[in-house]
């Protein structure tokens, strides 16, 4: 139990300290890594608990794709230049504002979220949820997943579906001038199309291109 | 003192699979160059040592006695970090293969979640390596490869969902287990192939090592590396390579099981057989690498988004309906 509760502050020191790192570094890549830091140490106390299956699966979708695409998009910036303009301007004093509502928006919630919860913990207990110590975490999540919330993840995938589609087709255009690589062109050209075997006479030459 | 004493067997343990693993590693580099050779008509490595075997320990000593250099303008602390980040995450996900019937460092639950999760955390490596160098070349490998191990990531784990369904269960065990009357490289051929093409995009061998193609991009992403952080950059990858053969074992070729339960075969240890599989199988990745030109990045980006994807998405679908259609589904 010792062992329990010392890893259990250990991972939970990192996740609080990364966590005020991502906001608190200066450099917009270093604060990537330390929210990579952050989304591991959150799995480790994820299978602390013995939530293994959800735990990997944080590994597996935020740390090995999503922050990903984080580190891509921030590495392409040039971060150092912009970070320069934003801090030092005097017009920073604007994001202040905007800043502190959505910062007390989100302080309220989790109070709200936490306090009804504390209040009265069986207010969400909607299905007859049991832990039967023969199931693994997998088959468990699988049998109400696929059972009482079939609805509501069919209806989040597809909503996963239709932004993904979205995003395609407002990040598509359709550009002039750009040369593409046909794959089924290349591979079905023909001796016959692609050479020509021209007698040249000597001293003249030929031209190519006509 | 009983913590004490449990902590030391643990290591004792972990001293024990991760010693051979590295040594294995060492010698997996020179049977990769010796097979490249072969297919040329050339020798390969065949001076130290019988055989040359030792060429990769002359080679790390070499490696261990070079400098150091760390260029003036890079990101210092990403910079050295990210070669022990690369070796680290190849040699923790050996954790839970399991070389025989309880012959596992850590029989978890979510065995094949786990080593996923770790191969898809190997990006990082490569792409704090080519941030951190501050160069156009090792950035270019590091963009280059983290697409291309994101992408191909799907296809493996669609794969690997394939089998999950005729297993019904994540642990390893109890994927190689259920794989007692037929190997499931019969009933999922095309998904071996795949998933073997697969592997070989993932751990950025030819014909896919774009990351680091030096015809374009001198060494990619190692470009700024020298000495003994480019040898961890070399050894994590190859282990990672053996990491791959000993996943396409398991899924698909029957893990610690003999080919067939019979009386002269059954009696030799599980981890021999496991070990077999896993040289069969890098050996194939070997004659990849002596025979097939390397790709084009946009036709790679093809095969892995537009043919494979949906070709192990269709699999899944037909695997599922025959399980379901012939009642075969696990019952857990």
């Amino acid at each position: 139990m010792i062992a329990h509760a010392i890893f259990f502050y250990i991972f939970s020191i990192i996740a609080v300290i990364s966590a005020i790192m991502v906001t608190a570094s200066k450099n917009t890549v270093h604060s990537v890594f330390f929210l990579i830091l952050d989304f591991i140490s959150i799995s480790c106390l994820f299978i602390m608990i013995g939530a293994e299956f959800l735990g990997m699966i944080m590994l597996i979708v935020y740390v090995g794709a999503v922050a990903v695409l984080f580190l891509f998009v921030v590495m392409m910036l040039n971060v150092a230049q912009q970070k320069n303009q934003w801090f030092q301007s005097k017009s920073s004093s604007r994001h202040i504002p905007i800043g502190l509502i959505i910062s007390t928006i989100i302080f309220f919630e989790l109070i709200i979220v936490v306090g009804g919860w504390k209040y009265k913990p069986d207010l969400v207990n909607s299905t007859n949820l049991s832990f039967t110590s023969d199931l693994t975490n997998t088959h468990s999540l699988g049998k109400i997943l696929y059972t009482d919330y079939i609805h509501i993840f069919q209806i989040s995938g597809m909503i996963l579906l239709i932004s993904m589609i979205g995003a395609i087709v407002l990040t598509y255009r359709q550009r002039e001038g750009v040369k593409k690589q046909s794959y089924l062109k290349q591979i079905s050209r023909e001796r016959s199309e692609g050479v020509d075997v021209l007698d040249i006479p000597s001293n003249k030459g030929v031209k190519i291109d006509e | 003192m009983d913590y004490l004493s449990t902590i030391l067997q643990e290591i004792y343990k972990i001293l024990f699979l991760l010693i051979p693993v590295l040594v294995s590693v060492a010698m997996i580099v020179w049977l990769d160059r010796r097979v490249w050779a072969f297919v040329q008509k050339r020798q390969g490595p065949n001076v130290v040592g019988p055989f040359g075997l030792l060429q990769s320990l002359a080679d790390a000593l070499k490696y261990i006695f070079k400098e150091i250099i760390i260029p003036a303008s890079s990101n210092k602390v990403i910079f050295i970090l990210a070669p022990i980040i690369t070796m680290t995450l190849a040699l923790i996900a050996w954790a839970v293969i399991p070389f025989g019937e309880d012959q596992v460092l850590a029989n978890i639950n979510v065995g094949i979640l786990y080593i996923f999760a770790v191969s898809s955390l190997g990006v990082y490596g490569i792409i704090m390596g080519g941030w951190a160098s501050n160069s156009k070349y090792p950035f270019l490998g590091a963009i280059r490869s983290a697409a291309q191990m994101v992408s191909y990531e799907v296809s493996i784990g669609i794969i690997i969902i394939n089998v999950l369904l005729c297993v019904g269960s994540l642990n390893l065990n109890d994927i190689i287990s259920a794989q007692k009357n037929m190997w499931f490289i019969i009933p999922l051929f095309p998904m071996f192939v795949i998933y073997f093409i697969s592997a070989l995009a993932e751990t950025n061998r030819p014909p896919f090592d774009l990351p680091e193609a030096e015809a374009e991009l001198v060494a990619g992403y190692q470009t700024e590396y020298s000495g003994m952080m480019y040898a961890m950059f070399w050894l994590g990858e190859y282990a990672n390579i053996l990491l791959m053969c000993a996943l396409g074992s398991i899924l698909f070729l029957g893990g610690w099981l003999p080919p067939v339960d019979l009386y002269p075969l059954n009696l030799i240890p599980g981890a021999i057989w496991l070990i077999f599989k896993i040289l069969l199988l890098f050996i194939l990745f070997a004659l990849v690498k002596a025979i097939v030109p390397r790709y084009r990045y946009d036709q790679l980006m093809r095969l892995g988004w537009k043919i494979f994807l949906p070709f192990s998405l269709i699999y899944v679908v037909l695997t599922a309906t025959y399980l379901f259609y012939f009642n075969l589904l696990p019952v857990i």
